[in-house]
């Protein structure tokens, strides 16, 4: 009995130095709070949208529908936080851009078309070049002229905005074709948003490419010391750059489905601030924001924990102006648990706590 | 307590996750005395000194100091308050202040900096020590040689009772270290008492009065230095009794294939961006051969150009005769050449890493970004080797930042014999390790060499080399100034290779 | 002589334009140009710094911008400059260069209500005229020329008094703010606030700013739907947030517009706002100047 017992107190003071722990931990907290406050939260309800079609909907489905973009930018920006030891915040800007670009083949740079210019698809390339190109231009100066990540994507993040305006003459065209709704909304007759796919596409994807090559080695090799990473033979200019491109391409599925989710784009205001929430999906999946060791999973978890407590904000009825401060607080929250000074005084504390329950079992 | 006695410690205990680090170990200073710490790595002389230096807090044991009774030290900031300063293996400093920012930071009594007279101060210290440094230069802008008196002038200058230094004199030459004894013998007269952890046994008989060996967590015994023999230091840090020393020498290393005379690799003029002269050289098969010269001379320099790690300016190059060329590392690891860096926590191992991801690496690289082992193959790979090379870790998945430096030494020779090199290069495996560890790898590269691998070895002592190399290239101020064979290979006739008297 | 000429012209420019709101006024706006031309022609270009809000913000705003553009050029005798900011501190920022930069007039839509007496202090003693347009500002009036703003206190009292006269038995009205403290936001929101404190069949379900920003009205209103809570009005103070929460409704199958479930009001009149109107999927679009 007492065997047992301490069984399980040493697993679970392994599983407070996992990465997970504090993911979990933050998902527990929310789903308990939502659940004492009103249990209809996780109601999940099969209705019909104004189409006619059978749709999915519920606070769980909104939380999954909405975390999509920041799940697929929390891929790409690990991998950026990982190999280059810092963050990429032009992130919002550049969906600008990308989006701007979708839609200036679209509509082919009238307002209001009749038809679309273009099949979806090319213009969802052309987003997908233009987003690889600007993390190229990122990565540039991050890999080959040694500029720190902040400081370079400044640029971008300043004139992103601006560049995404130009791109369509100040005009805010809108797509005439219901079908690119389809990509941040509802594909008729399927009851899950599209996004859900979207994003479990993009995971998959990463999935294989972790598996299936030595990105993950060599990005958190170049992290954590990129001297030693050349003397092996690995290039660490080109996989810092290559991670701002997979960003890149990244941003550009996000912005897929940012654009379609209202057909039309508002450059001043979509993606806002979603850089900052991609970077502390990073954080709070306990991966360390000056590069290295990182954990995918851990960063697509906190994703949608991030999605999960603005859902739950906006529940509360929580001014929407306030969310920032909310989300401050969870920074602050993790940042004192990820200290190593608290991490230690836990497992003190965990230890203290073994002997007696021992005492008490037996 | 003893009137001379200014330090005193008793059955110390510390534990970590899984380890013992030290259990029950004893150990007193007295004034002006000059005390050796000696074990292999992993012995618990680090632990112990982190323990003394608040750095750890101690699970068991008291410390005592002369004037003050029994202490708790929680900080280092308390073990400096009660006169305990240290000189850490590794440069703790800040490289991007001055020197005079450097040995005055942290010790400011009030808010205000008065600039002048801290520098005035840092000059006067320096110029005493005869210390090749001013006090507004910035502290990268020296050699590591200086930075690291630099840190030791520091400690001495904060008054201390108890000056610790802990592997003060592995990046020091010669000269330099002789400067380090002199201030030692200087402080000792003024009653300081000098814990002194090296691995450099010369220099324990040297310069110590008396020696304290420990292992694996445990006190062995304290001795007088003059009631230790050398071969009875080593036996009892070992724990068995042995003259490894000389039982390597000759009859190992000695290559007997048809193709012994095979030409491995072949440079002609070749020149870095580093600043060496364009330099010729070869290695046969099964030969192992260094480069020797004092430190800066520029023998890292040179093999750095042969493995592409620095820029290759010109010259030409053969694997076996056949014209290549290398422009970075990857390409000599195409050609089967091995390259361990000097610098082994800079360059060599990737820190938050497992063991089994840092052995892997190098033929993971090679291999192929498409082509990822699987994780039983490299499970594989690194029981293999942590097996064979005999490397102390908890398990593979531990981060290599966690073992020993001779452990770590370890996991990055695993990474090159991974990759069955040709020809391997090793700048300085021995520096900063156990004298156990030290004496393996002199016995691996010997046997390696036996079964064909060529190999270039660099040291900085010189036994070493003589007793691993057939052939020395001669290094001085960045050229190659000689080559020695045969019954050259001697102490005298290298040195005074480097000094000049040949021609 | 000639500024006070160009100050009439942009008044009746300007005041034309807001009382012909809703007609076409491209066309008369062009008139008094061909004026300014002609004067412009003899001496130097008349010096114009303009700060006005990001045109990206709404589609009233790029219409505005285009049409500010579209008169304050070299062709037209003017050396304007431009400065766009949706923040009270860096468009003040931009006044203090103007005002360095000597120009002759301040054309000012202000982001904030507040803050902007001491730098207006500053233009009039340097004998810069201000002559603010579309956003009113709190100042004492005679830091300014001209004033040639909507009354969006008004505004919002129409659209107030067009829901109170739709005669529902009960209001529950999910309301969606703009960037808070700017006057359009403080005019839409005041005339709703108050008629909801008065009357007791008027509930606010929500009220929540989404910063003219449609993915946020749209999340807003999704939120709503999902805690279940009943509405039957959705009072968006832009047509962009007002897309935001249809597009919302839209996905949970919720019916809106004319003689449906939910009455959908938006500001600004952009054109494709009144193209909804014309399907009758949105029930009322409150009128800006200019169009």
């Amino acid at each position: 009995m007492s065997k047992k017992k301490s069984g399980g107190l040493g697993k679970l003071k392994g599983f407070v130095g996992n990465q997970l722990f504090i993911p979990f931990i933050a998902i527990v907290i929310l789903a308990v709070v939502n659940l004492v406050h009103d249990p209809a939260f996780f109601k999940v309800v099969l209705g019909l949208n104004n189409a006619g079609y059978p749709v999915l909907s519920g606070s769980l489905i909104t939380i999954l529908d909405y975390g999509s973009e920041l799940a697929i930018l929390a891929i790409g920006m690990t991998l950026v936080t990982a190999a280059s030891g810092g963050q990429d915040i032009s992130v919002g800007a550049t969906i600008a851009i990308a989006g701007s670009a979708m839609l200036r083949v679209l509509c082919g740079g009238n307002t209001r078309p009749d038809t679309i210019q273009a099949p979806i698809i090319v213009a969802f390339i052309v987003a997908c070049i233009v987003g690889m190109l600007c993390g190229m231009f990122n990565g540039m100066l991050v890999a080959y002229f040694k500029i720190q990540p902040m400081i370079a994507t400044l640029i971008l993040f300043t004139a992103g905005r601006s560049i995404a305006a130009w791109i369509n003459n100040n005009e805010l065209p809108i797509v005439p074709d219901p079908k690119f709704a389809y990509f941040g909304g509802f594909i008729p007759g399927m009851p899950v948003p599209t996004t859900v796919f979207i994003a479990a596409a993009c995971i998959i994807v990463i999935a294989l490419v972790l598996k299936f090559t030595n990105l993950g080695l060599y990005t958190q090799a170049v992290g954590i010391n990129g001297s030693s990473s050349r003397l092996n033979g690995i290039n660490p200019t080109f996989i810092k750059f290559l991670s701002f491109v997979i960003l890149g391409l990244c941003v550009a599925v996000a912005a897929l489905i940012k654009v379609s989710r209202l057909s039309t784009i508002n450059y001043s205001v979509i993606a806002k601030d979603i850089e900052m929430d991609a970077i502390l999906a990073v954080a709070l999946g306990g991966n360390a924001l000056s590069g290295g060791k990182f954990n995918m999973w851990a960063s697509i978890l906190g994703a949608y924990i991030i999605q999960f407590l603005t859902t739950t904000l906006y529940k509360f009825n929580v001014k929407s102006d306030a969310l920032a401060a909310y989300k401050a607080v969870v920074v602050i929250i993790l940042v004192v648990f990820s200290a190593p000074v608290v991490r230690d005084y836990i497992s003190r504390m965990a230890k203290r706590f073994a002997p007696a329950a021992k005492k008490e079992a037996a | 307590m003893d009137d001379k006695r200014i330090l005193e410690m008793r059955g110390i205990d510390k534990v970590f996750p899984g380890v013992r680090a030290l259990q029950g170990v004893d150990f007193s200073l007295n004034e002006g005395e000059i005390h050796a710490l000696m074990g292999e790595n992993g012995a618990g002389k680090s632990t112990l000194i982190k323990v003394l230096t608040g750095v750890y807090v101690r699970d068991g044991g008291t410390i005592s100091l002369k004037d003050h009774g029994e202490v708790q030290i929680h900080s280092p900031q308390d073990a400096q308050k009660l006169g305990i300063s240290t000189v850490y293996q590794e440069i703790t400093l800040c490289p991007n202040l001055t020197v005079a920012e450097n040995m005055f930071i942290g010790r400011g009594a009030g808010t205000l900096t008065n600039w002048k007279k801290m520098n005035e101060d840092a000059d006067r210290i320096l110029s005493s020590l005869d210390i090749p440094a001013k006090a507004t230069q910035q502290l990268a802008s020296c050699s590591i040689a200086v930075q690291q008196m630099v840190a030791i002038a520091r400690a001495v200058d904060m008054e201390c009772k108890v000056l610790i230094l802990d592997e003060p004199t592995s990046s020091l030459d010669e000269q330099e270290v002789e400067k380090l004894f002199g201030l030692m013998r200087d402080l000792k007269s003024r009653g300081v008492g000098i814990i002194f952890v090296t691995h450099f046994l010369d220099q324990v008989y040297e310069v110590c009065d008396k020696i304290t060996v420990l292992r694996d967590g445990q006190l062995v015994g304290e001795y007088e230095i003059k009631d230790l023999p050398r071969v009875q230091l080593v036996a009892k840090m070992l724990g068995k009794e042995m003259d490894d020393l000389s039982d390597i020498k000759g009859e190992q290393g000695t290559y007997h294939g048809a193709d012994a005379n095979e030409q491995i690799f072949e440079a002609e003029g070749l020149q870095s961006d580093a600043g060496i002269a364009p330099f010729d050289f070869h290695i046969k098969k099964g030969e192992v051969n260094g480069f020797t010269g004092l430190l800066g001379s520029g023998r890292s320099e040179c093999v750095r150009a042969i493995f592409g790690a620095d820029r290759v300016l010109k010259g030409s190059v053969k694997m076996k005769g056949k014209s290549i060329k290398i422009t970075k590392p990857l390409d000599a690891m195409k050609n089967g050449i091995a390259y361990l860096p000097e610098d082994r926590k800079d360059d060599g191992i990737i820190g938050d890493l497992s063991v089994r991801d840092n052995i892997i690496l190098a033929l993971q690289v090679l291999t192929g970004f498409f082509k990822p082992f699987s994780k039983a193959q490299a499970n594989a790979f690194a029981a293999e080797y942590i097996d064979k090379l005999n490397i102390k870790t908890a398990s593979a998945d531990t981060p290599v930042k966690s073992l020993s430096g001779g452990n770590q030494q370890k996991v990055i020779l695993a990474r090159w014999l991974l990759m069955h090199p040709e020809y391997l290069i090793l700048d300085e495996p021995t520096r900063g390790i156990d004298v156990g560890t030290k004496v393996d790898i002199q016995k691996l590269v010997l046997e390696l060499a036996s079964e064909g691998m060529s190999v270039t070895f660099i040291s900085s002592e010189t036994d070493e080399m003589l007793r691993t190399c057939s052939r020395l290239v001669v290094m001085r101020d960045r050229k190659v100034v000689g080559e020695l064979s045969g019954d050259d290979l001697t102490q005298n006739k290298i040195m005074s290779t480097i000094a000049g008297g040949e021609q | 002589m000639k500024k006070r000429i160009l100050a009439l012209i942009m008044a009746s420019v300007m005041v034309f334009g807001l009382t012909a709101c809703g007609e076409s006024g491209g066309a008369e706006s062009t008139a008094p140009a061909a004026d300014a031309q002609a004067e412009a022609g003899t001496s130097s270009l008349i010096k114009v710094g303009i700060i006005n809000n990001d045109p990206n913000e709404s589609g009233y705003r790029t219409a505005n911008d285009k049409d500010l553009k579209a008169m304050f050029n070299e062709a037209n005798g003017y050396d304007a400059k431009f400065s766009y900011s949706l923040k009270n501190d860096e468009q003040i920022a931009a006044a203090q260069n103007y005002i360095a930069d000597g120009v002759d007039y301040l054309l000012l839509s202000a982001a904030d209500t507040a803050g902007w007496d001491s730098v207006l202090k500053d233009a009039q003693a340097a004998g810069i005229k201000v002559i603010l347009f579309d956003r009113t500002i709190d100042a004492d009036s005679s830091l300014y020329e001209a004033s040639i703003v909507s009354d969006m206190a008004k505004e919002g009292q129409t659209a107030v008094d067009w829901l109170a006269g739709q005669g529902l038995s009960e209001y529950n009205v999910i309301h969606i703010q703009g960037v808070m403290g700017s006057a359009a936001q403080q005019g839409r929101s005041g005339a709703l606030d108050a008629k909801v404190a008065a009357e007791s069949n008027w509930n606010i379900v929500t009220q929540q700013t989404a910063e003219w920003n449609a993915e946020k009205a749209q999340q807003i209103v999704q939120s709503v739907i999902d805690a279940g809570t009943p509405f039957n009005v959705i009072y968006a103070e832009n047509d962009d947030m007002a897309k935001g929460a249809v597009a919302a409704l839209d996905a949970a199958g919720i019916s809106h517009g004319v003689g449906k479930d939910v009455i959908i009001m938006g500001f600004d009149c952009n054109k494709w706002a009144l193209e909804e109107l014309l399907k009758q999927n949105w029930n009322y679009d409150g009128q800006c100047n200019p169009f």
